[in-house]
This record gives structure tokens, C-alpha cells and sequence, in this order.
């Protein structure tokens, strides 16, 4: 025992780095700030430290090039003994990090934490959001596979539409005219040296912050920050209802740390790595990309969004949404902290949880793509042919045949791209039928060109079968009242 | 003359070595730039763009469409696979060709072609396109991507080397008349 002392003084003798560490880590808190809700930015950190030792594992093995990396990943998910486990650990760690820097910035953002003093903290918090999502991006780059090249392809897409400067924009992202080794080899530098080299010197300044301007205080409604006063209030409330950090308030950090870990680790080991999905073949054309989980809102938002609004909506909206984020603090730097006198606050944080939670909701089953194989493996339901005429089923082998159902479905089988057809009778007209199957309209492609007269004729007899038994098909009604007029009129007639 | 006006040695000497660090710094952000712009700055002149065959015409059938693929005539050696590219080749008659790229127009997914219905579907957002590449539905903008086309010593050859994008695609198709 009193070598290790003796061994520390040596040590302290010459870093005299001692009495620095003791006093940050006996700094007085207050009281109530010891809470379960303060343990998310702690948590994010570990996770931060998780993601490095797990990335230079994988790095030992990886090769980051176009024509090896792919196999690389086949060897350490089948070859490398658990080298799946430190992949799997790694891709989780990634979708927890994602996940709780968001609910770190919910809960800052509802506690008022961001006001003043802590505008700063709060500015370079937003850039460590962005740097996160830029790693997962890359991240997913570096998974080097089917997803991940048309992934990239997609994000060329967008960048493409930078007016005047996106053809540049594009060839700068993939170093080169097509998605190819020097694209691989760029978003590596990016995911292991520029932008964890940013993130780790913007750690640093974020927490230095949270030290020299103290822990957010618990927000008390009616409490409101002032320029002029808060700084003296705050360390009144330290003086006088303060806590030293270690080990009042530290120890909720390391059991919620720890807890996070271990639900890294019981992820990684039930469900395993993500991936890779198959050989980034640009040739086999029989896929159809999605991105990870927390992009996939956006894949849905792109497929709800009218075309028109497309464009404008990728190149504004981010620079909108970065901007306000970034003004948030001077727009509302004093005042009210506690969310229970901020309406508006709660309101909008539901608003974007509960959009980006449908959007990825909907993104689970994709209702706008269209299923790629159902005309050839999702059969008409028996019940839909029970007893019809010959050219009905005629009609419904050209509706299998023409691909209709690869948009529309029958009996809940098929594309949700169209709307079902289980009932179209009963919405249209035989006339509607036709001019709808001949001329297209409402996102449907006009099949005038592609159906001869005999087949629309025995695709509009069957689609007209397809109503619920006890509903009448639609009918014109003025060819109704034709057709009762000449029935009921006595000869002679009535006015 | 006072004091305050009067530069000390050492000053003078710390401000030399700023400047000169400063001039240094200068000299070398010019070819550090010109590397990491060098794949936009090639691409200046058409320079990835070239002529490739995709087979001989006997290979794609009239009134029919086909994939073809090619090696991108610009690679790297670690491009692997990915330097081989897919592109949709219709025979319309004898010579007369329309070569579309794989790519949706809308966000660049893979397009497949259904010769039952005479449509490109797109699997990622449900993008549709005629026979002759002109968009039918769903979310592009426009039609398809069409390369350049030229039948040489009986082969279709195309000019092809760079990702078409929505952005950069006049070098694609551009030549040719929107409507006729």
C-alpha cells in the first residue's frame, strides 16, 4: 500500500495533475441535479469510448477497399473468432449513440439547459448531433455492401441537386465519376480520422463548458433566467444546497453507463451484426435498398413528399432545421426554464417525436414501393374467382400478367403503392374502369399501349366482379334513369 | 519620436515568423487543394466519359430490352466489382437503339424492366417508366437516364464513365430534343 502511494507521488511529483482532478471532481452541484435525468450526456460519452475501442478492433481486420472490403466483413462475421460480437457490439453501439444524444438534447432542451450562460454548450452539442449522424452515415458506407452502394447512389441523388455546384458536390462525395474504390476509401478517412478526431476535440470543449459553467440547475417554474442575475443565483444555489459531484451525483451516471453497456452487449449477442447484405455488384440490379434505422424517416418523407416540393424540401429543410437549432439559444436565451411553463417546447418536441416515429413506422413496410414480385408470386384469392365467366378469368390472368399487382393488392396481398382493388367496383364505373386501365392518371401509368382491346375487355369484366357480396357494383346513374325512365313511362306518358 | 511607436527586435523577429509561417502555410494550401479537388477537376473536359461496347447488335433482339453491362472505362484498382455497371438496351429496330441507365431518375435505385406490361418499375419509391424510358409515374421528375449510343463494326457502343445523377445529367442526354 505505501509503495503505490509513494509510486503516486512520484507520479503527482511531476504531472501534478492531483489536485486539478480532485477539485473538478469534488465540484459542488446542486442538490437536485443528482437525477436520473441527468445521466444521458455521461452515458452518451461511454458509448462515445465504446464505439473507439470496438472501431479499432474492427479496424485490425477490415480493409477498406472497394474489391476487399465486403469479404473483409464476411471474414470477421464467419472466420475471426467473435469477431461478429465486436462487429455487433460496434453497430448497436452506434444505433444506442444516435439514440441517446437525441434524448440527451430532448431532456436539455426541456430543462432550459441550453439558456444562458450555456448557449455555447448547447452550439457545439448541436454540431456533436451532427458529427454523430455523419458516423453512422459513414458508418453504414463502410459496410461495404448492396445497401450501402445504392445508399450512396442515393445520396448522390440529393447532392446532385445543389444547384450550379452539384455535379462537383457529387464527384467530390465519391472521389471520382462513379461509386468505386475511392469512395470507400474517402468515407474511411472520414469515419476514422476527420470526423472522430472533430468529435473528440468537441467533447472535450463540451464538457469543459459543463464544468466552468456548472451543471444546469433543476428547473423551477416561475424561476427565470436573467443575464444580469443567474450567475449569482447559481452559485448562491451551489453554496448553499450543493453537493460534491463524486460521489453525490456520479454514481447514477456509472450505474446508467453501465446499464446502457450492458444493453449494448445483450443487443449485440441476441440479434448479432448488421449485415453485410450482399456484394456491392452494381450488375445485380434485384435489390432494393433501404437505409439504417434512424435515416429511414427520411426514406419515407422522400416517398411521401409531392416531387415538385422534393428538392427544395432536402436542400432547405436541413439548412432550415440546422439554423434554428443553432439560434434556439439567442432566440430564447433567458426566461421561463422549467417545460411546464413552456407549452410550445413540449409541443414541438411530441410534434417532431411523433412524425419521425410514424415516418419510420412507415418505412417498416414500405406502402409506396411496389412489391417487385407479387405478379408472379402472390395468386388471385380463390374467392375472387369463385364462379365467374371465362372472360373474367381471362381478365384475371391479364391482371396478373400486366403486373397490376405489383401495386395494387387482392385479399391484403400484393403492392400498397395503388390503392386494393377488393372492392373497385363498388368506387368505379364500368367507364371509369376503362379510362382509368387505358389512360393512367392519379400516379398510375397509362396502359392504353400495352393492353390490346380483347384484354382490357376481360380486365375491366373481372375487376368488376370485385365487390363484397351483398354491395352493388357502381353503376352510371344516369344510364339508371335511362334505362327506368323507359321502363316506367306508360305509353302515352305522364309529364 | 516615443516609445510606444518603436518596434522591439524580438517583436520584429516574432512577426517575421508569423509572416513566414503565414507565406509557407500559403505555398502549401495550393497543391493540398488541388489534390483533394483533383477528381472534380479532371472530370473538367468530359475526361471520365468514353466510348464502350456493350456487345454485338446481333445480341439484343428487335422490340425487345435488355441488360447489358459494361466496365466503367474510368477505374481504380480497388474498385473490385463495383466498376461494373448495369444499363437497360432497347432495340427499337435495325439500328435504331435507346440505352437507358439502371438508375431511377428520382433518387438513382435500380430500375427492373417488366416486358409483360412494357414498364420500368422502380423498387425503392415506386417510380414507373414507359418503354422508351419517358416517366408513366410516381415520384421522378423526368425520364429516364439515356447514354449516348452508337452502333460501330456491328457492336453497340456506348459513352458511358460517370453515375448519372438528376443533377448532372445534362452530359447524358441533353443531345437530344425533348419532344419530336
Amino acid at each position: 500500500m505505501r509503495l503505490i502511494a509513494q509510486i503516486g507521488e512520484w507520479f503527482d511529483r511531476r504531472l501534478q495533475l492531483a489536485a486539478p482532478i480532485r477539485e473538478v471532481s469534488e465540484h459542488a452541484v446542486p442538490r437536485n441535479t443528482a437525477s436520473w435525468w441527468y445521466v444521458f450526456g455521461s452515458a452518451a460519452l461511454v458509448v462515445f469510448l465504446l464505439q473507439i475501442v470496438t472501431g479499432i478492433l474492427l479496424a485490425l481486420i477490415y480493409v477498406p477497399s472497394g474489391g476487399e472490403a465486403w469479404s473483409s466483413l464476411q471474414a470477421l462475421n464467419h472466420d475471426v473468432t467473435l469477431g461478429w460480437f465486436i462487429r455487433a457490439l460496434h453497430g448497436w453501439g452506434s444505433n444506442f449513440m444516435v439514440a441517446i444524444v437525441l434524448i440527451h438534447m430532448v431532456q436539455v432542451f426541456l430543462f432550459g439547459a441550453y439558456k444562458f450562460p450555456r448557449e455555447l454548450t448547447w452550439i457545439v452539442g448541436v454540431f456533436l448531433l451532427l458529427m454523430t449522424l455523419g458516423m453512422a452515415f459513414s458508418g453504414q458506407v463502410l459496410r461495404f455492401d448492396q445497401d450501402a452502394y445504392w445508399g450512396l447512389g442515393i445520396g448522390a441523388s440529393i447532392a446532385s441537386r445543389v444547384p450550379i455546384a452539384g455535379p462537383a458536390i457529387v464527384k467530390l462525395m465519391l472521389g471520382g465519376p462513379i461509386i468505386a474504390g475511392a469512395t470507400l476509401s474517402r468515407f474511411f478517412a472520414l469515419h476514422v480520422f476527420v470526423i472522430p478526431g472533430m468529435l473528440i476535440g468537441f467533447v472535450c470543449l463540451h464538457l469543459l463548458m459543463v464544468l466552468k459553467l456548472g451543471i444546469n440547475e433543476w428547473p423551477t417554474p416561475g424561476r427565470l433566467v436573467k443575464k444580469a442575475t443567474y450567475t449569482a443565483e447559481y452559485h448562491e444555489l451551489t453554496k448553499k444546497d450543493g453537493a460534491p459531484f463524486v460521489p453525490y451525483a456520479v454514481w447514477k451516471d456509472l450505474f446508467f453507463a453501465a446499464f446502457i453497456l450492458l444493453a449494448v452487449a445483450a443487443c449485440a449477442v441476441y440479434f448479432g451484426p448488421f449485415g453485410p447484405t450482399g456484394r456491392p455488384d452494381p450488375t445485380i440490379i434485384q435489390t432494393a435498398p433501404k437505409p439504417d434505422y434512424f435515416f429511414l424517416w427520411l426514406y419515407a418523407l422522400l416517398s411521401l413528399l409531392p416531387p415538385s416540393l422534393e428538392t427544395p424540401a432536402l436542400l432547405i429543410g436541413p439548412v432550415i432545421v440546422i439554423t434554428a437549432l443553432l439560434l434556439l439559444p439567442f432566440l430564447s436565451g433567458e426566461g421561463e426554464k422549467s417545460w411546464r411553463r413552456r407549452p410550445i417546447a413540449v409541443l414541438t418536441i411530441l410534434l417532431i417525436a411523433i412524425s419521425l416515429g410514424t415516418l419510420t413506422h412507415l418505412s417498416g413496410f414500405t406502402p409506396w414501393s411496389p412489391h417487385m414480385n407479387a405478379w408472379s408470386g402472390d395468386p388471385v384469392p380463390e374467392r375472387f374467382l369463385h364462379g365467374t365467366t371465362a372472360l373474367e378469368r381471362q381478365g384475371a390472368l391479364v391482371f396478373q400478367v400486366k403486373q397490376c399487382r405489383n401495386c395494387h393488392s387482392l385479399g391484403e396481398l400484393g403492392g400498397q403503392r395503388g390503392p386494393s382493388l377488393d372492392s373497385v367496383a363498388v368506387r368505379l364505373t364500368q367507364d371509369q374502369l376503362i379510362r382509368q386501365v387505358i389512360q393512367g392518371g392519379g400516379n398510375m401509368p397509362a396502359y392504353g399501349k400495352n393492353l390490346s382491346p380483347a384484354e382490357t375487355t376481360a380486365l375491366v369484366a373481372f375487376l368488376e366482379t370485385l365487390h363484397p357480396a351483398g354491395q352493388a357494383p357502381a353503376r352510371d346513374a344516369s344510364r339508371d334513369v335511362v334505362l327506368s325512365d323507359a321502363q316506367e313511362k306508360p305509353p302515352g306518358g305522364k309529364p | 519620436m516615443s516609445n510606444e511607436n518603436l518596434i522591439s527586435r524580438r517583436g520584429f523577429f516574432m512577426k517575421m515568423g508569423i509572416l513566414f509561417n503565414g507565406l509557407v502555410a500559403t505555398a502549401l494550401t495550393v497543391p493540398i487543394v488541388g489534390y483533394l479537388l483533383s477528381c472534380i477537376t479532371r472530370g473538367r473536359a468530359n475526361a471520365y466519359l468514353s466510348w464502350v461496347p456493350l456487345g454485338p447488335v446481333s445480341e439484343f433482339p428487335e422490340g425487345e430490352t435488355r441488360l447489358a453491362t459494361f466496365r466503367n472505362p474510368y477505374v481504380t484498382p480497388t474498385d473490385g466489382k463495383t466498376a461494373d455497371t448495369a444499363c437497360w438496351v432497347r432495340r427499337i429496330e435495325g439500328e435504331q437503339f435507346q440505352v437507358f441507365a439502371v438508375n431511377c431518375a428520382h433518387l438513382g435505385c435500380p430500375v427492373r424492366w417488366f416486358q409483360q406490361s412494357n414498364l420500368f418499375m422502380c423498387p425503392c419509391h415506386g417510380g414507373a417508366y414507359y418503354q422508351d424510358g419517358s416517366r408513366a409515374s410516381g415520384p421522378p421528375e423526368r425520364g429516364l437516364f439515356e447514354y449516348p449510343y452508337k452502333v460501330e463494326n456491328g457492336l453497340v457502343t456506348i459513352q458511358a464513365g460517370e453515375l448519372p445523377t438528376p443533377g448532372a445529367s445534362a452530359s447524358l442526354v441533353g443531345k437530344k430534343p425533348t419532344c419530336a
